[in-house]
């Protein structure tokens, strides 16, 4: 058999220089939920509510994020609006944005299907035992709410990490590009390093994104 | 001097051009059971939901020791501590455990101690036959079980009234029984209770009062709850009362 390529991974401070890419992209999924959970939270309590034209918006948001490729996003919000308004974005600035802009309707839709999924009945005799609508929502219906949310936006932070990878189409360096760039360099000494740096490179986003989803699985059985 | 608990006056009911009730008066006396039945449709949940402000009224007024219920009035959280209220579906809260359930409301909204709180919640529970279950989650339990902790829960705030909407409408035949028994029990204890029921025979054996009401209007009421079953005075009555016989 040839040689995998392996080797090229401990030459250097490539491993480490392949775990800073890694970390780049976690960063920017774990910035990005955290305003998609904040935001679609707001979001998602709108959409349950009685303003018709705000839940008309939302509707044609959610539609064009989930028609958009996220890449085509990235670009527009990069390359176009940098020009047109021009203002200065970094490749990190525009991925966050464009994450959380996707993030925030995903969620917001989630919460929204969470919130609805709750019994009338439950609203009701929460109120009847004399509680206020703070209590309501505090004791009562949030507590349900986040029990399935909580799978549902975790699967999210996965779907997110793994899109990440699109985020070197900007200019950013994050594993994808890392390994790339070794890959270039070790062209001639070590021309089957492609395989064994981009295996490593899947084994990498496997050990993140395997975790997060068991913890899903096994929040959504034990609050099923 | 006047015993009314509650006074229902004129009350006027109805969902855009739908009227569901209209100029109705009600008065329970303190310790009284009140039953209503009637036809489906014909108001009786509705009645109790108004007595409760969980619905809007278009007219008239609801009060309870003399204060105005409604769902406007900044202190509605207050007045429904006062009021206990049993629905027909099952609706403890499913992320709470038996004993979570029926602590909730005393220690949240009346800021009980725990210690103090949870002995009266052991000791009803206990009553209902339900103490070894506290730590179940609501799921765990039959549809009676979870109606007598749902009972449990209303009686933990100490209510003035008792409001139980057609608490056994969804259950199986079998539980029927165990349910009512412990309603049975409270009524013989004094409860104020205002009931809806489908249930004829405990109607027959619970009521002080029967209330006949169809198309939002009470038709006929009685005193004499044998009397009422065994002969309606109105022809109404006697046609619903008819339709449970084979």
């Amino acid at each position: 058999m040839r040689s995998l390529g392996l080797d090229v991974l401990f030459k250097g401070k490539n491993f480490l220089r392949l775990l800073g890419g890694l970390w780049v992209a976690v960063r920017i999924s774990l910035i990005s939920v955290v305003i998609s959970i904040a935001l679609g939270l707001v979001m998602g309590m709108l959409m349950t509510g009685k303003n018709r034209v705000l839940k008309a918006v939302f509707r044609v948001y959610l539609e064009i994020v989930r028609i958009m490729p996220q890449m085509v996003l990235l670009f527009v919000v990069y390359f176009g609006t940098t020009r047109v308004f021009g203002w200065d974005l970094s490749p990190e600035a525009s991925a966050i944005a464009v994450f959380s802009f996707w993030g925030t309707a995903e969620m917001g839709d989630l919460v929204r299907g969470a919130l609805i999924g709750i019994p009338r009945i439950q609203y009701e005799s929460a109120e009847a035992l004399g509680m206020t609508t703070a209590q309501v929502y505090l004791q009562v219906i949030l507590p349900q709410a986040v029990r399935r949310l909580i799978p549902l936006s975790i699967n999210l932070i996965t779907r997110m990490i793994k899109t990440t990878s699109l985020v070197m189409m900007i200019g950013m360096v994050e594993v994808l590009k890392v390994a790339q760039q070794i890959i270039e360099a070790n062209r001639k000494a070590s021309p089957n390093a492609a395989f064994g740096l981009f295996a490593v490179v899947l084994l990498m986003y496997f050990a993140i994104c395997w975790p997060i989803s068991r913890l899903a699985s096994y929040l959504e059985k034990r609050w099923a | 001097m006047d015993n009314a608990l509650l006074r229902i006056e004129h009350l006027h009911k109805a969902y855009g051009p739908h009227v569901v009730l209209e100029d109705l008066d009600l008065t329970v006396d303190r310790g009284e059971v009140v039953v209503v039945i009637g036809p489906s449709g014909c108001g009786k949940s509705t009645l109790l939901r108004c007595v409760n402000a969980l619905e809007d009224i278009q007219g008239g007024r609801v009060l309870l020791d003399g204060e105005s219920v409604s769902r406007q009035a900044k202190d509605v959280a207050r007045l429904r501590q006062k009021i206990g209220m049993v629905f027909q579906s099952y609706d403890l809260f499913p992320h709470k455990t038996i004993l979570e359930n029926v602590l909730l409301a005393p220690m949240k909204v009346q800021k009980r101690p725990r210690a103090e709180a949870e002995a009266e919640a052991m000791e009803l529970l206990d009553r209902v036959g339900l103490a070894d279950r506290r730590d179940d989650y609501p799921r765990q339990l039959s549809g009676g079980q979870k109606q007598r902790v749902a009972i449990v829960r209303a009686l933990i705030m100490h209510p003035e009234i008792l409001l139980l909407d057609e608490i056994t409408a969804a259950l199986d035949p079998e539980m029927v029984h165990e349910v009512l028994q412990v309603v049975l029990g409270l009524a013989k204890s004094g409860s104020t209770m205002l009931i809806v029921t489908h249930e004829m025979a405990f109607a027959r054996a619970i009521a002080d009062r029967v209330v006949f009401l169809e198309g939002g209007h009470i038709v006929e009421e009685s005193r004499e709850p044998k009397a009422f079953f065994d002969k309606p005075a109105t022809e109404r009555a006697r046609q619903f009362l008819r339709t449970f016989e084979y």
